[in-house]
């Protein structure tokens, strides 16, 4: 779960990392008077959770509180990538002298936190671990003893730093990586953090990616995804809510599995004979027929899809349960599309069976299931 | 033969009253597996399936001396029936249980770093050597003794390319999921390693899907090493999309990196052969 830039620069204000000083706002008004407590020039950021939104012009400069009232209101009626902006941070601009990188994420192959600094900062990183690997400085951290004081000021080091200034840049990193551990990130990051003219450092922007595993750790994020307000859509939420993983993708094959790997294989295999999947959703293991219902309400709600594929591989998941699922769905929701059906594993005849006797065909292999789905689709779902 | 599990290992069940663990207890009983004991806080004393339930592992060990452990505890505790294997001796820790927090799942990895643990999963259907032992809760039917070996990051994904297997005749020595998780105790080199010792393996089949970079490190592997034995793969994600997790945490692409494309250029530039389909495996392991 992303956290927003205002929630992320609040973290590591209160962890003693020194960022602009600024307030949020969610009306022109309220960026105005806020600006009036701050020093001038301003910076007025939008507040979504969606990347690219400085190309997009969701961040404007303002030199008196009226121009920062006119920014507000010129950002707050904006729509970035389709998601309205509620709110605005409003900060004062700093005085850049140098842009540098430093973030915290996992490595899978070493099991551990990775420490990630750079001397290149204000771009996207991994363009600039792919163009200039040599600019980046990767530090594996034992979560035995975290990020050591001496890690952190050899990275200090190795991005240019010396004296008094590698101390400072040291403590911050510290820092970073000790409010990381506090609120689970996956990925926590300033991204610039910058060096000043006068020749202290601050964190310019900062993203923090909290872990969706460890919600249950922060309640305070785990309402606020409840509510609705995070990166994800209304129907990835209702299916998070109910366990199944659901992502919506661009085609109009509707695609029930279960298991991701399985899922995802499925939706390759639909690619593979010319169709084009219009969501991934995976119903886990062991999905109940209610379960099984919900997901085909959530994937039938999209007015993309033409044809319905189910593929179910029984393992945990017991094809009787997953029949009962389609029938009981079938009475709920008025599925007029086309399904197509692959069935099979544990208590295979019986799901068969029952099926069947409502007048469903069911399929063994996967590939002819795909072939008849896509073929389904092209006649216009008919 | 086969790897990590055999005939002789004796294993306890973490989390045995829970309704995951009793099923499976149940099923791996009934595979052959010995499960010498179960754990369960607040339950010691009672059975299930036969089966002795204790409070601690301390206690069933005690009384046991199992080496392999399997859990099903929830995922807030899941970490610490793990520490709570490794710490009284068990060297097998397998750890069912999906949404445990990457932060201690990396906390585990260093303690079993340690203490030389081997750790498969979290979020892993389990490991099964066919007609051996069984330690998951993978459907045992679709699976035949025989000489391929399967690593793999799905669960489901695994059962589907194993039924073929088996369909075509095509027996295996062990089959093993690492688990749909960033964070995992083995990974596909670790694993190769032992299949290349493995004097039952012959062949070994490489599951993976998007996400990471572990499957371009085991092409390199591959390649370095000039690998003894024939290796077949099958990706999963060409069709994702950056940016988006597809059911497995672990399975998003950041960016340029995780994607389909990547691990299937740099198998196939390492000789292995990248079935394009799962369905095509049976076939690239016969054509050889």
């Amino acid at each position: 779960m992303k956290l927003f830039e205002y929630e992320a620069k609040n973290l590591l204000a209160s962890h003693g990392i020194p960022t602009p000083k600024g307030e949020l706002a969610s009306s022109p008004s309220q960026a105005r008077e806020t600006a009036a407590k701050l020093k001038p020039p301003y910076a007025v950021k939008a507040q979504v959770l969606v990347a690219g939104r400085g190309k997009a012009g969701g961040i404007l400069f303002a030199g008196s509180a009226e121009e920062t009232e006119k920014a507000a209101e010129k950002i707050l009626s904006m729509q970035i990538k389709g998601i309205p902006v509620r709110s605005v941070w409003v900060e004062e601009k700093i005085n850049v002298k140098n842009e540098l990188y430093f973030g915290v994420t996992t490595d899978r192959f070493s099991q551990s936190y990775v420490a990630v600094a750079s001397a290149s900062g204000g771009m996207d990183i991994e363009e600039v671990a792919e163009k200039h690997p040599e600019k980046i400085v990767k530090t594996i951290v034992n979560p035995l003893y975290g990020l050591r004081p001496f890690q952190a000021r050899q990275i200090a080091r190795k991005i240019g730093y010396s004296g008094s200034q590698l101390s400072e840049l040291g403590r911050i990193f510290e820092k970073l990586y000790t409010l990381g551990m506090e609120c689970d990130s996956e990925l926590i990051e300033m991204n610039p953090i910058v060096e000043t003219v006068d020749g202290s450092f601050m964190a310019a922007d900062a993203r923090i990616i909290v872990d969706d595993n460890a919600l249950f750790r922060h309640q305070e994020y785990k309402k606020r995804l409840w509510e609705g307000n995070s990166e994800l859509s209304q129907q990835e939420l209702e299916a998070m809510k109910s366990g199944l993983a659901y992502v919506k993708l661009d085609g109009d094959i509707g695609v029930v599995g279960n298991g991701a790997g399985l899922v995802m294989a499925t939706l390759d295999t639909i690619q593979y004979y010319g169709g084009k999947p219009a969501n991934f959703l995976d119903v886990g293991g062991g999905a109940a027929s209610e379960t099984i219902a919900v997901a085909l309400r959530i994937v039938l709600s999209d007015p993309d899809v033409k044809t319905l594929f189910i593929n179910i591989l029984g393992g945990i998941t017991r094809c009787d349960e997953v029949a009962h699922g389609i029938l009981e769905a079938k009475n709920k929701v008025d599925i007029a599309k086309p399904i197509v059906i692959r069935l099979v594993g544990t208590n295979e005849q019986e799901g068969k069976r029952i099926l069947t006797e409502a007048g469903i065909h069911v399929l063994e292999s996967m590939e002819e299931a795909a072939q008849k789905a896509v073929q389904t689709s092209k006649q216009g779902g008919k | 033969m086969g790897i990590i599990i055999d005939k002789n290992t004796r294993a306890i069940v973490q989390g045995i009253t829970g309704t995951q663990g009793n099923f499976h207890a149940k099923l791996m009983l009934e595979y052959g597996t010995k499960i010498v004991a179960g754990t369960s806080p607040g339950k010691g004393g009672t059975q299930v399936h036969g089966i002795p339930v204790y409070d601690t592992v301390e206690e069933a060990q005690e009384k046991h001396s199992a080496n392999a452990s399997i859990i099903f505890v929830p995922a807030p505790f899941a970490a610490d029936a793990a520490f709570e294997a490794m710490e009284n001796g068990i060297t097998t820790v397998i750890i069912i249980t999906e949404h445990i927090p990457i932060k201690d799942a990396i906390n585990v990895m260093a303690r079993a770093r340690q203490l030389g643990a081997t750790v498969i999963g979290p979020n892993t259907p389990g490991i099964i050597t066919p007609e051996q032992c069984k330690l998951g809760i993978m459907p045992s039917h679709i699976f035949k003794s025989g000489t391929v070996g399967m690593i793999s990051r799905s669960g489901t994904l695994t059962y589907e390319i194993a039924a073929g297997l088996t369909r075509n005749g095509i027996g295996q020595s062990t089959c093993l999921g690492l688990g749909g998780d960033p964070i995992t105790g083995l990974n596909f080199i670790d694993t190769l390693k032992m299949f290349e010792k493995d004097t039952s393996t012959q062949a070994v089949i490489l599951i993976g899907e998007i996400g990471g970079n572990l499957e371009e490190l085991a092409a390199q592997y591959i390649a370095r090493q000039t690998y003894p034995k024939p290796v077949v793969a099958f990706i999963a994600g060409r069709s994702a999309p950056p940016g988006k997790r597809m059911g497995h945490a672990g399975a998003i692409v950041m960016g340029k990196v995780g994607t389909a494309e990547s691990k299937i250029q740099a198998l196939t530039e390492a000789g292995v052969k990248v079935a394009e389909k799962p369905g095509d495996i049976a076939k690239l392991l016969m054509g050889r």
